[in-house]
């Protein structure tokens, strides 16, 4: 899924008492500073921690802004009549509002203003591509600047509020008396999950693994985003009411006419795209090789690292991942962490195709973490054990650009590099789970499975389910995900209300 | 939930669970598993269904204390809470009226057996199920499988009990008299390779339970796949079933042995 594909469907309405214009705090902070003035503050810079150090490490590599930091970058932001940026954002966060708090010293009010659109913002401030979405469309681009730092405000003003232990919960309407089930707790599902509770309904999400938050849990790691974090967010859902029951799976342990009998009046599907694609060469089922999902969730939610945990993991010498995209830097900077002497990218396409952030990228690297691009895995070469112990590469160059605009990867004939691994993680991409498609009657179903919904609405054509994020877009990213359960909820409840 | 409501000691190894599991009870059907995770730091393990009650709300589980995680769960007593127990996953076996049907067990393969015998009677056809085990006292659910086949023949390494001789030889005694239709094993994968061997060379169409190291259990890692017919598939969603004449053995074993070195040290947390 392209994630430069931008929901600008989603108008907010106005907020109560705002109708009219903006308050007289932010005119008056308006006025403060001069436009060219904001415009010519430097963006301020995320302090991290050392690459020498983090790379032996799981702790945090993004520091976050320290409040001054906050301040002085919240400045920049010009407080647009037009503000472009919401546009960007799949869950139209009202980001000058939230930042013209931060800027006037309101931290907590700034997280309250997340908070209205937002079920995670936490979660969002660190891992949405802002360079693709809010903040590729700042004004400050258009003139040539640094865009306006929103990703990392976010950050700020949701562990602004963590820390400050005063966490407020979102206004809920009165109960409603209607029950909505949402199947899956990763971000599309949480998202659905809290703006159906603020509507007045009660939720009650299940969820297949024993931990809540699907690939919040298991994929993305601590160095990006300590599942602690993940967890506060989760308590907020529920002090807004929302029910969650894990070790259930919808489709096996329970199906959607038991749900229906049991008075439930909708279903959300947010179930994801679970199944990891290998590349089906000699060798790919030797020992040592495996997928990103198997990695990351034996080292993420089983903490297969720790002693203390019974769940075992590989620590190679000599890793390479294969693919370019998030989760392969999210394994290959993990193989680092566990002690991984050589850890490399196995990349068919050249550096600039490669769908990974250029954030991850770049601390990928300062890592040292090793790239071998243009190059693609055609054999795996294992020991009298049956563990693998070196890959074959083709070399690659790229070929005239496809129908999608990038220049596609063409062999080199007679190129080939043996180099030795003795682990290989395989990250080229996921397809949708099929267990819930599967198990309901009537579902559409597309050849890729993933669920047909009508995309204004999320609504599929059983009527009672909804569904969004990658059960319905393939491997997509977070905040995508966020913002269909956002869509399909507001789609469900006037659907649920006007029956 | 996941309440242990009895336990009982089939061996000293061996132990028989019944826990309290509603939803799963009435969902399950013959060949479907479990995954459980016993502790916080507790790793994610498949366990076959061997029985449910759905009236009491329980299904039973058996278990062979093997490595640190089947140790931990042996450990648990009457009263205990399972941490976790998510399922029932896999697909069900698929059960019609074959004709007569061998059920080629062994060990704690056994346990999973029965519910398939069940289901095979049921459906109409001539259960004849061969039963191995190494030695007499590892001789587990005689009475049951007995009572739910038309014939049991047991199979004992050292002759202590039934006949002397392998699963394979109780088998083939079988194909020697009469004509069978199908053939279902379950038990270790050395087993289930011989077993696939002689009833390929007798053209018996032949199905395998296979048993693979899996974490999630729901098609999210492929920590448990295996080739069959050249193709990659994984056993908890596609399986845990197969075509056993299909089934690449030698790779599933390999496989298994994929963590030895590790599972050797985490043993030590339990001995200690």
């Amino acid at each position: 899924m392209d994630n430069n594909s931008i929901n600008n469907t989603n108008s907010i309405p106005p907020r109560r008492g705002e109708s009219g214009g903006l308050p007289s705090w932010r005119v008056e902070l308006r006025n403060k500073i001069k436009a060219k003035d904001r415009a010519n503050i430097a963006r301020v810079h995320m302090p991290e921690l050392d690459p020498n150090v983090r790379n032996k490490n799981n702790e945090e590599v993004n520091l976050g802004l320290t409040a001054e930091m906050a301040m002085q970058e919240a400045q920049r932001c010009l407080d647009c009549a037009n503000p472009t940026c919401m546009n960007g954002c799949p869950v139209s966060i009202d980001i000058p509002r939230f930042i013209k708090n931060i800027e006037r010293g309101e931290f907590l009010e700034a997280a309250k203003v997340l908070k209205e659109t937002s079920a995670l913002p936490a979660v969002c401030g660190r891992v949405c591509p802002q360079e693709k979405q809010c903040e590729a469309q700042c004004i400050h681009l258009k003139m040539k600047k640094e865009a306006v730092a929103i990703g990392h405000l976010e950050r700020f003003a949701a562990d602004y509020e963590r820390e400050s232990g005063n966490i407020s919960v979102p206004e809920v309407a009165p109960a409603n008396g209607m029950k909505i089930a949402v199947v899956g707790s990763g971000p599309a599902g949480l998202s659905f999950a809290g703006d159906m509770a603020k509507y007045g309904y009660d939720v009650t999400v299940f969820e297949a693994l024993h931990e809540i938050g699907g690939v919040l849990k298991y994929g993305i790691p601590e160095f990006r985003l300590p599942n602690d974090i993940v967890d506060v967010e989760i308590d907020n859902l529920r002090a807004m009411g929302v029910k969650f029951l894990n070790n259930i799976i919808v489709g096996k342990t329970i199906s959607v006419d038991d749900l229906k009998e049991e008075g439930f009046n909708g279903v959300f599907v947010g179930s994801g795209a679970g199944l990891p694609r290998f590349m089906n060469c000699k060798g790919e089922n030797l020992v040592g090789i495996m997928s990103s999902n198997e990695y990351l969730t034996r080292v993420n939610l089983m903490d297969a690292a720790n002693y203390e945990s019974d769940t075992p993991v590989f620590k190679g010498k000599n890793v390479a991942v294969i693919g370019g995209g998030n989760t392969a830097m999210d394994s290959v900077r993990t193989a680092k962490r566990l002690g991984a002497e050589r850890a490399m990218i196995v990349y068919r396409r050249s550096e600039e195709e490669m769908p990974a952030r250029l954030e991850e990228v770049k601390h990928a690297k300062e890592e040292g973490i090793e790239f071998l691009t243009l190059h693609n895995p055609i054999e795996y070469i294992g020991n009298e054990r049956g563990q693998v112990k070196q890959m074959i590469l083709q070399v690659m160059e790229l070929g005239e650009p496809d129908e999608s605009g990038r220049r596609s990867p063409v062999v080199v004939e007679g190129a080939t590099k043996l180099i030795d691994v003795d682990e290989v993680i395989v990250s080229v991409g996921v397809s949708p789970n099929p267990l819930v498609p599967q198990s309901v009657k009537g579902l559409n179903v597309s050849k890729w499975g993933t669920i047909e919904v009508d995309k204004e609405t999320m609504q599929s054509d059983v009527p009672m389910i909804f569904a969004g994020g990658d059960i319905v877009r393939g491997g997509a990213t977070v905040i995508l995900a966020m913002g269909d359960g956002r869509r399909a909820a507001k789609s469900m409840d006037n659907w649920l209300q006007s029956k | 939930m996941n309440k242990i409501v009895s336990k009982e000691y089939f061996s000293p190894n061996v132990v028989k669970f019944e826990v309290e599991a509603p939803l799963i009870a009435k969902a399950r059907k013959a060949g479907h598993f479990v995954i459980v995770r016993v502790g916080a730091k507790g790793e994610r393990i498949p366990l076959t269904i061997a029985d449910a009650d759905i009236e009491k709300g329980t299904i039973t589980l058996v278990v062979q204390r093997m490595g640190v995680s089947s140790c931990r769960l042996c450990s648990l007593n009457e009263g205990d809470y399972i941490t976790d127990l998510v399922g029932p996953l896999g697909q069900a076996t698929h059960i019609e009226n074959f004709g007569t049907v061998v059920c080629a067990c062994g060990g704690v393969g056994t346990a999973p057996m029965l519910p398939i015998v069940k289901a095979m009677k049921e459906a109409g056809n001539k259960v004849i199920t061969v039963q191995a085990a190494r030695t007499k006292d590892l001789i587990i659910l005689e009475e049951q499988m007995r009572k739910y086949s038309d014939e049991l023949i047991i199979m004992t390494d050292d002759g202590s009990y039934g006949n002397k001789g392998l699963v394979t030889d109780g088998i083939e005694m079988v194909i020697q008299r009469e004509k069978v239709d199908m053939c279902v094993t379950i038990g270790p994968a050395i087993m289930m390779k011989f077993v696939s061997l002689l009833t390929k060379k007798h053209d018996i169409p032949t199905i395998a339970s296979l048993n693979t190291i899996m974490v999630d259990g729901t098609g999210m890692c492929g920590a448990c796949r295996v080739t069959v017919g050249g193709k990659t598939k994984f056993v908890c969603v596609d399986g845990p079933e197969f075509d056993a004449h299909q089934v690449d053995f030698d790779e599933m074993m390999m496989r298994l042995g994929g963590y030895k070195d590790m599972e050797q040290e985490d043993m030590k947390k339990i001995n200690n």
